[in-house]
């Protein structure tokens, strides 16, 4: 919701305002879509006659008038109401929101397809036929796939692998299971509770068993679009969802296998094994395609170095390619979507630019957003249109079975289940995972496709399939938030994880992994560490694209994330005052990286050799230098992108103003009681070490090193007063100041160690902004410090 | 595997182990055939060379601190219980565990023994502190994956 800085009133104006205008436009264009529709039933060839008869009149009539405006709507007709359509739908969503309090109680899906409804009412009462918009073709070549590339590109490959068994045997397992119970029930109950003159004893088994296959499995779209809303926690959602993105195989797999067991008439048993063989094949076999096409465009990425423009087209085209290769041979277009996503992502996103991310990220969402809107509307729509069959008997027994068959069917799996999974599913896990197992457009659509020749029941089943969708988004979608909150399960953690979170999962699972060795056991962690280690040897060299294949060690990560942050801070801050305990989360929202006034890229880091890292290190911890206590935690949105190599320059002017300034206050403090050495004169520093050009002196140091902010970013600068403290200085507050600013070598030289200090200052500064921030600082702040 | 006469494990021992430990019977045999098949040497414990013999602990970067963790502090030779007994740390924790004996010493599986053990492998020195110098070596090791780290820095 936007926010408005106008007051209450005048913006729930605003609000009533575009509400009203909205509903205008539906109106109006729902009234275009019906005349439109209804212009499909003239002949084309009387269109076209007509056509051509205003052209010769033109010719022919030179008497008649050059039309000024003309009326030429057939040309236009297509693209434009698919476009209202589309608008509609937008228009509509926008709408939920500026209602107040509306999204919070009904789920988005419901109300879409009250939408659908009323247009489709509309229409119908306008006495036009309405347009048979959910056409099958239609929902699963274009509608369907953006939601589920958007699923499978985001999808967390983390819990979904670690869950992966429990998922399967509910995909699997638990559609089977749904598929035959409803299936049989059904036709028991249709042989005998009604008489045999009725319709729904001519209802045949195989008949019975597609029925339920098409209405058990549980429907992606549906749980997405609720689940979304409720913010589970991560383990139940991926449960739900991947067990409604994996059922597709099964799904396929039975819906044809009944489709062409009810063609032909007869069961053999031949059949039915070569049904269980074709359900790998469909499974693993979608789950190829989309892993062939994945890899296909991640080397493509690898070359797009010079083309960044066009880079999200190659993930959105190789995906929907993956998608239709697999429907050609009847493979589970569903699986090899989500394999081709997840496969492709971590490559792709190693290469190509940080645009294009977004830009993909923000395509997938809007496609998906807009489809699923779409379908839901959609689903209104062609309930009104129909043809319907309510048959009592039939829809009431069909909703009663779909739930207890989800009930048990999730209640006995997890009760095998839960004897091979450490973190054991709660009653409560069980209970929503069986409230979720919403239905949705996926199942109205196989029944769409249903033939009536083959199917003289279709429409029966066309009822029965909208009213356990209709049951399962209202009354499931709408009762399972209050439901949520009422159970307290546990909610999805908002944060993104932390650095130490990250270090220390990596660290257990490497420790796990030992473990299985010692163990000589096989497990997850062992399979898990083997897969990781072929990719980073061989796959990744393949797949991305020049020095980006070698993973960045954390040190280095965490040495740029520190520049960065300390190079925004002087930018903005910038005074002499410096806040003695800086927060170590600065706000990044303020900073305005400043246009570089000479090009400074190349003297932003000097290169260090290990060695010399190593005896800075060295020095640096026999003097026991206190630095940053600890990582802070990476949170995107506080980063502004790379700015480190601008506006060094400037950075150093100011800072030498300021190093000014300081000297000026520090000659004047007291506890000097030996005449500060001039300060540009770090002889012993530079005799001290070995001759590298680089770092030792102040001045030019200032030039080349970007040293200063880092200090300036430090939370703490007790080095100092661990300094002085040897002294038996006290003057803490001016030196916290400054952090650990560049300070001539005004204290007095008693001997190497003060000037061991004072290089290893220099050397820590230099330290600080090439590489770790130092070693072995003890823990006590208080304690007199002493080499 | 238990035709080594003298390496049999005894009824008792594999008593005294699981009311230690918690593992159970066929558990207890199967590791204690992994110890000895580990056991080149034959004499009842293993040493550091046995376990650096593993060809995935080597290549593992907390390959060296594990191998220290199965060594109490200054020893170079582990026996079956040693090596039970740090392995009990990974069994899954049963809740019910500890409602039974609230005085008794806590399982060897129980959380507080688990994050224990984790902290000794941070803690090299073994001085009970986690030192900087300590952390800067695990983060050394263990790499950050890339999802974590490349996006704004190119």
């Amino acid at each position: 919701m936007p926010s408005r800085t106008v007051s209450h009133g005048s913006s729930g104006r605003l609000r009533g305002l575009f509400l009203v205008m909205v509903l205008v436009f539906l109106e109006s264009s729902v009234f275009t879509l019906a005349f439109a529709s209804s212009d499909q039933h003239s002949p084309t060839t009387a269109h076209s006659d007509g056509h051509k008869a205003t052209d010769h009149g033109s010719h022919n009539n030179t008497g008649k008038a050059f039309p000024v405006l003309d009326l030429n709507y057939e040309n236009v007709r297509v693209p434009f109401e698919i476009s209202l359509w589309v608008l509609l739908a937008s228009l509509m969503k926008l709408g939920f929101h500026l209602v107040p309090h509306l999204s919070n109680i009904v789920p988005e899906s419901c109300l879409l397809i009250v939408v659908g409804l009323l247009v489709g009412g509309i229409i119908r009462g306008t006495g036009e036929t309405v347009p048979p918009v959910l056409d099958s073709k239609l929902f699963f070549y274009i509608l369907l796939p953006p939601i589920i590339l958007d699923a499978g590109y985001f999808l967390p490959i983390r819990p979904f692998m670690e869950n992966l068994g429990t998922i399967l045997i509910f995909a699997v397992v638990g559609t089977l299971w749904n598929a035959f119970f409803v299936g049989g029930l059904l036709y028991g109950v249709c042989q005998i509770g009604t008489e045999s003159s009725s319709i729904l004893s001519r209802i045949g088994l195989l008949q019975c068993l597609l029925f339920g296959s098409i209405i058990s499995a549980v429907d992606p779209v549906a749980v997405l679009a609720v689940f979304e809303e409720i913010h589970i926690n991560e383990l139940l959602h991926i449960l739900v969802f991947g067990e409604s993105l994996l059922n597709d195989a099964v799904t396929v797999v039975l819906y044809h296998l009944f489709e062409e067991f009810s063609g032909i008439g007869t069961v053999t048993l031949v059949k039915g094994f070569l049904g269980v063989i074709s359900f790998f094949v469909v499974a693993l076999g979608g789950v190829l395609v989309g892993v062939l096409y994945g890899i296909l465009a991640a080397f493509t990425s690898r070359f797009t170095s010079h083309t960044r423009v066009i880079e999200p087209l190659f993930v959105f085209l190789y995906s929907y390619m993956a998608y239709l290769s697999a429907e050609i041979f009847h493979l589970s277009g569903i699986m090899a979507l989500i394999a081709c996503g997840a496969v492709m992502r971590p490559y792709v996103e190693a290469n190509i630019s940080h645009k294009s991310h977004t830009t993909i990220k923000y395509f997938l969402k809007m496609w998906s957003s807009v489809s699923e809107t779409l379908i839901f509307i959609f689903l209104g729509v062609a309930t009104v249109a129909g043809p319907h069959d309510w048959n009592w008997t039939f829809v009431t027994v069909t909703v009663i079975l779909c739930l207890v068959a989800r009930v048990i069917g999730v209640v006995g799996l997890t009760f095998i289940i839960n004897k091979f999974r450490i973190v054991k599913l709660t009653t409560k896990d069980q209970f929503i995972i069986a409230y979720g197992g919403l239905r949705g457009a996926i199942a109205f659509s196989l029944g769409f496709l249903l033939e009536k020749d083959h199917f003289p029941e279709r429409e029966i089943f066309l009822t029965a399939i909208i009213t356990v969708i209709f049951f399962t988004v209202f009354v499931q979608g709408m009762t399972i938030k209050p439901l949520v909150e009422l159970l307290a399960v546990k909610k999805k953690q908002e944060a993104k994880r932390s650095i130490n979170e990250e270090i220390h999962t990596q660290f257990l699972d490497h420790l796990l992994t030992g473990i299985e060795d010692i163990c000589g056991h096989y497990g997850h962690h062992h399979w898990k560490d083997k897969l990781n280690r072929f990719n980073k040897k061989y796959v990744k060299k393949c797949l991305i694209a020049g020095e980006r294949s070698k993973e960045p060690q954390l040190i280095a990560f965490y040495h740029k994330m520190e520049m960065k942050q300390a190079i925004q801070l002087v930018e903005s801050g910038g005074g002499i005052k410096l806040p003695s305990a800086m927060p170590s989360t600065v706000s990044m929202q303020n900073i305005q990286p400043r246009p570089p006034t000479k090009p400074a890229a190349e003297r932003a880091i000097p290169q260090l050799s290990k060695t010399k890292e190593e005896e800075i290190r060295k020095i640096l911890r026999t003097n026991l230098q206190r630095t940053r206590q600890r990582l802070r935690s990476y949170n995107r949105h506080t980063l502004v992108a790379d700015p480190y190599e601008d506006g060094l320059s400037d950075l150093f002017l100011k800072k030498q103003k300021m190093f000014q300034i300081e000297k000026k206050l520090k000659e004047m403090n007291t506890y000097l009681t030996v005449p500060a050495p001039p300060p540009d004169s770090p002889t012993m520093c530079r005799a001290r070490l070995a001759s590298d050009p680089q770092a030792y002196s102040i001045k030019p140091a200032l030039n080349k090193v970007p040293m200063i902010q880092v200090d300036l970013a430090s939370p703490q600068s007790p080095d100092s007063v661990n300094l002085l403290d040897e002294f038996g200085q006290a003057n803490q507050q001016e030196e916290e100041e400054q952090g650990l600013m560049m300070k001539p070598p005004s204290r007095p030289r008693e001997g190497k160690k003060p000037g061991e200090e004072d290089e290893a200052k220099d050397q820590q500064k230099l330290m600080r902004c090439l590489s770790d921030p130092g070693p072995s600082a003890d823990e006590d702040e208080d304690g007199a410090f002493l080499p | 595997m238990g035709s080594r006469a003298s390496r049999l494990l005894r009824e008792e021992e594999i008593e005294e182990i699981k009311k230690e430990t918690g593992f159970s019977h066929s558990q207890i045999t199967r590791l204690y055939s992994r110890f000895t098949s580990l056991d080149k040497g034959e004499n009842g414990t293993l040493s550091r060379e046995d376990f650096q013999r593993i060809p995935e602990l080597a290549i593992n970067p907390l390959g060296d601190r594990i191998i220290n963790a199965f060594f109490p502090e200054g020893e170079d030779q582990v026996n079956f219980r040693g090596f039970m007994r740090t392995l009990a740390h990974f069994r899954p924790i049963e809740d019910n565990e500890k409602n039974k004996n609230p005085s008794a010493t806590e399982p060897l599986n129980s959380r507080t023994n688990k994050l224990l053990f984790a902290f000794r492998l941070y803690d090299l020195d073994r001085d009970d502190k986690i030192s900087r110098d300590e952390l800067l070596q695990v983060l050394e090791k263990v790499d950050v994956e890339q999802k974590m780290s490349i996006r704004f820095l190119h």
